[in-house]
């Protein structure tokens, strides 16, 4: 289907209110071959999620498939988060326990980055959720370790898909999409 | 297009006059110009005289070759154009090396520049330029913040300064970010004097900087341009 399709990349946000940090993040996960979409607050990140709030209801309404790459209404599927710690306005720890507690985005990993090394503040996040935190400035080193959090959510979603498949029928699974890459062979694009 | 003949400043000896129009070129580094190379067939040169030629090779440090190649009217031999191209990298080389050696960038340098390839082969100069212009918006802010006589808000100056700070570290400005680093001790103090002196250092570290960032980017320029006259040109 769909979902198979446009998924050949990983979809990464970036959020970061620094521009040149921005440039930074976005070159190091072009460079890793994932997609970037990168934006300069943890309110423009929720408007990209669609997590605006009134959306709430019909995201908790739809099942977890709604969280994959498909392009369903307005929804636009991310596979992990990466956002800045200080930021003006909602700090990347707001950002973080606003996606935690939506049930539609609490799956998506999250990562916080921060040029201050301050124990308490990096316990904190990991508490809540964060996979990771990286101190700043970020290396090609850093946005390697992010793979392993994302091909645990999409074997997740494999599962999750090939029961809703066997439940539709066979049709889907002699689509013409297998010839097309498939969520194990990543490195396609 | 015009054809100028280029004459690298190595040391060598000006090549044999035989063949006329051979001139030395001394100019200096801005007014060089660029040579194309036309590609006839080089002629053999037989050396004049023996002991002339004894001269030479004791001087010359292509004397291996076992024979002059002169300077040909219209161009350089393609090696020569190596030799142009060498002494670009040698001279960005060392500029790297004295600013890495005087602790000015650190290895976040070496992470941008390992980001830029073929997909992205402006990326350093980009960011880097978009880290001149926001800085001296900073600095900007800082100073005015500072000598207004009726100053008192350090939480403000303290964010301009931490944006300042990431950003210096993102690019891999070590010494302005220790300049940085010694800025917010003094604000941490409300001392005001001390974040004055400091500003004025960072001032200063951040004009060295960009003129030696500037020196690279040109050097790097001139990299390109020397491989681009590689090729033949077709008339």
């Amino acid at each position: 289907m769909g979902n198979m399709a446009t998924q050949t990349q990983f979809h990464v946000l970036a959020v970061d209110d620094s521009l040149i940090d921005r440039k930074l993040i976005e070159r190091l996960l072009k460079t890793s071959s994932y997609q970037v979409t990168a934006v300069d607050s943890g309110s423009k990140a929720l408007e990209f999620l669609g997590l605006n709030g009134e959306n709430e209801d019909e995201e908790r309404n739809s099942s977890v498939e709604s969280v994959s790459a498909a392009d369903e209404d307005h929804q636009v599927g991310v596979n992990l988060i990466i956002t800045d710690y200080c930021m003006p306005g909602m700090t990347g720890y707001d950002l973080l326990r606003k996606i935690k507690q939506s049930s539609s985005f609490k799956d998506i990993p999250v990562v916080i980055m921060s040029s201050e090394n301050i124990p308490s503040r990096i316990n904190r996040c990991l508490e809540d959720g964060a996979e990771e935190f990286f101190l700043k400035p970020v290396k090609l080193s850093d946005v390697n370790k992010l793979r392993p959090h994302l091909m645990k959510g999409i074997t997740t979603k494999t599962e999750m898909q090939s029961n809703t498949n066997k439940r539709k029928g066979s049709e889907e699974i002699q689509s013409p999409d297998r010839t097309r890459p498939r969520y194990n062979e990543l490195e396609v694009v | 297009m015009q054809i100028v003949n280029y004459y690298p400043t190595v040391n060598l000896k000006p090549f044999s006059r035989e063949k006329g129009e051979i001139k030395r070129n001394v100019k200096s580094e801005a007014e060089k110009p660029l040579c194309v190379w036309n590609p006839k067939p080089l002629k053999r040169v037989k050396p004049t005289n023996k002991k002339r030629l004894r001269e030479r090779e004791k001087t010359n440090p292509f004397s291996f070759l076992g024979q002059l190649i002169p300077l040909a009217k219209t161009g350089l031999p393609l090696w020569m154009l190596g030799l142009a191209a060498d002494r670009l990298r040698a001279d960005m080389n060392r500029l790297l090396s004295f600013l890495f050696h005087q602790g000015i960038l650190d290895e976040q340098f070496l992470q941008l520049q390992q980001l830029q390839d073929e997909t992205s082969p402006n990326f350093v100069s980009e960011v880097v330029n978009i880290y001149f212009h926001e800085s001296e918006k900073l600095l900007r802010n800082l100073r005015s913040l500072l000598m207004d006589r009726e100053f008192s808000d350090y939480n403000k100056m303290g964010i301009h300064l931490n944006q300042f700070m990431g950003s210096s570290s993102s690019i891999g400005a070590k010494r302005i970010r220790n300049v940085c680093l010694a800025f917010r001790a003094a604000s941490d103090q409300n001392n005001r004097a001390g974040c004055l002196s400091a500003l004025e250092v960072l001032e200063h570290e951040y004009c060295f900087l960009k003129n030696k960032l500037h020196e690279l980017f040109q050097i790097q320029q001139q990299r390109v341009l020397a491989a681009g006259v590689r090729y033949p040109m077709q008339h």
